[in-house]
C-alpha cells in the first residue's frame, strides 16, 4: 500500500516537473510551478518527512509562485 | 567546429557521464533502508534528554542550532537584499494604486474569492501560531509557522484591499520584528553563556515532556525564528506588490 502510494507520488512529481521544464511562457510556467510545489509536499508527507513537507508546501506552492506573478505583473507594466 | 564535431565532443562526456551515473546509484542503500547511526541516535535520544517529541526540533534549534543562526541571518539577508534592489528608482515615481488599476482595466475580484480569502483569514494566524508554538512537539516550527503567518496578511491583500494590506503591515513594526525576530535568535545563544555553559546551550529548564512549555530553549527559539520568518515574508511581498501596484516609470515630458 506504501510502496504503491510512494511510487504514485514520485510519479505525479515527475509529471509535474517536466510539465514546467516544457512550459515556455512564464505565467503558465508559474502556475505549473506552484502545481509542482504540492506534488512535492504530497511526496514529503508518504515519505514521511512532515517537517520538509511543511516547508515545501508554504515555499513551493504559494510564496515563488506569488513571487513570480508580481514580477511578471511589473515586467509587463513596463513593457507597456 | 562542425555540427558532427560538436555532437561528438557532447556525447563522450555524456555517456561518460551517465555511466558514472548508473555506478554511482548502484553503490546507494536500497529505497527506504536508512543505513547511518546518526538517525537512530537522535531518535533514541531527543525524548529523553531534551523532553521534545518532534526528533527534527532539537536537531535544527538545539543540537546543530549554530548552523541554523545561519540559516537564519540567509534569509535575513536575503529581504534586506529584496528591499534594496526594489527601493524607488530614480526614473520611477509612485502612482495611487486605484488609477493604476484602471489604466490596467484588471478584472474586478469575484466575491467569491474575496469572501474565501477573508474567511481564510483567522484560520491561517491560528494554524501558523499552532504551527510556531508547537515546534517540539508536532512537525514544524518558527520557518514553515513564519511562512503561514504571512499569509494572513496576504490573504487580505487577495481579498481586495491593498490599502487594508498596507495599514495592517507597518512598515517600522515589520522591520522591528525582522530585527527582534533575527536578534533574539543571537541572544539565547548568549543566555547559554551567561548561564556558564556553551553559545545556545539548552540551559532553560526542560519541562514536562509534551507540554507546550518544555524543551527548554527551542519553544523560545521557535517564537523568535517565527517572528522573524513572518515579518520577513511580509516585507518580500510588500515589496513586491508596491513594484508591481504602485511604482511605474515616470512620464518624460
Amino acid at each position: 500500500m506504501s510502496d504503491a502510494l510512494q511510487a504514485i507520488a514520485l510519479l505525479t512529481v515527475a509529471v509535474f516537473a517536466v510539465g514546467v521544464v516544457a512550459n515556455r511562457d512564464p505565467l503558465p510556467q508559474a502556475i505549473a510551478f506552484s502545481f509542482f510545489g504540492l506534488s512535492l509536499f504530497v511526496l514529503f508527507l508518504v515519505l514521511q518527512a512532515p517537517d520538509v513537507s511543511l516547508s515545501a508546501m508554504v515555499v513551493g506552492a504559494l510564496a515563488y509562485p506569488l513571487m513570480t506573478l508580481l514580477t511578471l505583473a511589473k515586467v509587463r507594466d513596463r513593457e507597456r | 567546429m562542425s555540427p558532427r564535431g560538436r555532437l561528438l565532443v557532447f556525447l563522450v562526456p555524456a555517456l561518460a557521464g551517465a555511466a558514472l551515473f548508473v555506478w554511482a546509484f548502484t553503490g546507494l542503500p536500497r529505497f527506504g533502508h536508512y543505513p547511518g547511526p546518526y538517525g537512530d541516535i537522535i531518535n533514541a535520544r531527543a525524548g529523553p534528554e531534551r523532553h521534545a517529541t518532534s526528533a527534527v526540533t532539537p536537531v535544527v534549534f538545539d543540537y546543530r542550532g549554530f548552523d541554523t543562526i545561519g540559516e537564519e541571518f540567509i534569509l535575513f539577508a536575503a529581504v534586506i537584499g529584496v528591499s534594496m534592489l526594489l527601493r524607488r528608482q530614480r526614473d520611477e515615481e509612485e502612482h495611487s494604486p486605484r488609477d493604476h488599476a484602471e489604466a490596467h482595466a484588471a478584472l474586478p475580484t469575484a466575491d467569491a474569492v474575496r469572501i474565501l480569502c477573508m474567511a481564510l483569514v483567522a484560520p491561517m494566524i491560528v494554524l501558523g501560531t499552532y504551527i510556531v508554538t508547537h515546534g517540539h512537539l508536532t512537525p514544524g516550527g518558527g520557518f514553515q509557522g513564519g511562512v503561514i503567518l504571512a499569509g494572513g496578511p496576504i490573504l487580505v491583500y487577495l481579498a481586495g484591499r491593498y490599502i487594508t494590506f498596507r495599514q495592517l503591515s507597518p512598515m517600522a513594526l515589520l522591520d522591528l520584528g525582522e530585527g527582534a525576530g533575527a536578534g533574539g535568535f543571537v541572544l539565547i545563544g548568549f543566555v547559554g553563556l551567561l548561564a556558564g555553559a556553551a553559545f545556545l546551550e539548552n540551559v532553560f529548564p526542560l519541562g514536562k515532556t509534551g507540554s507546550v512549555f518544555s524543551a527548554g530553549t527551542m519553544p523560545v527559539i521557535n517564537l523568535a525564528v517565527g517572528l522573524e520568518v513572518a515579518a520577513g515574508v511580509v516585507l518580500i511581498i510588500f515589496e513586491f506588490l508596491e513594484q508591481a501596484l504602485i511604482v511605474g516609470v515616470r512620464e518624460s515630458n
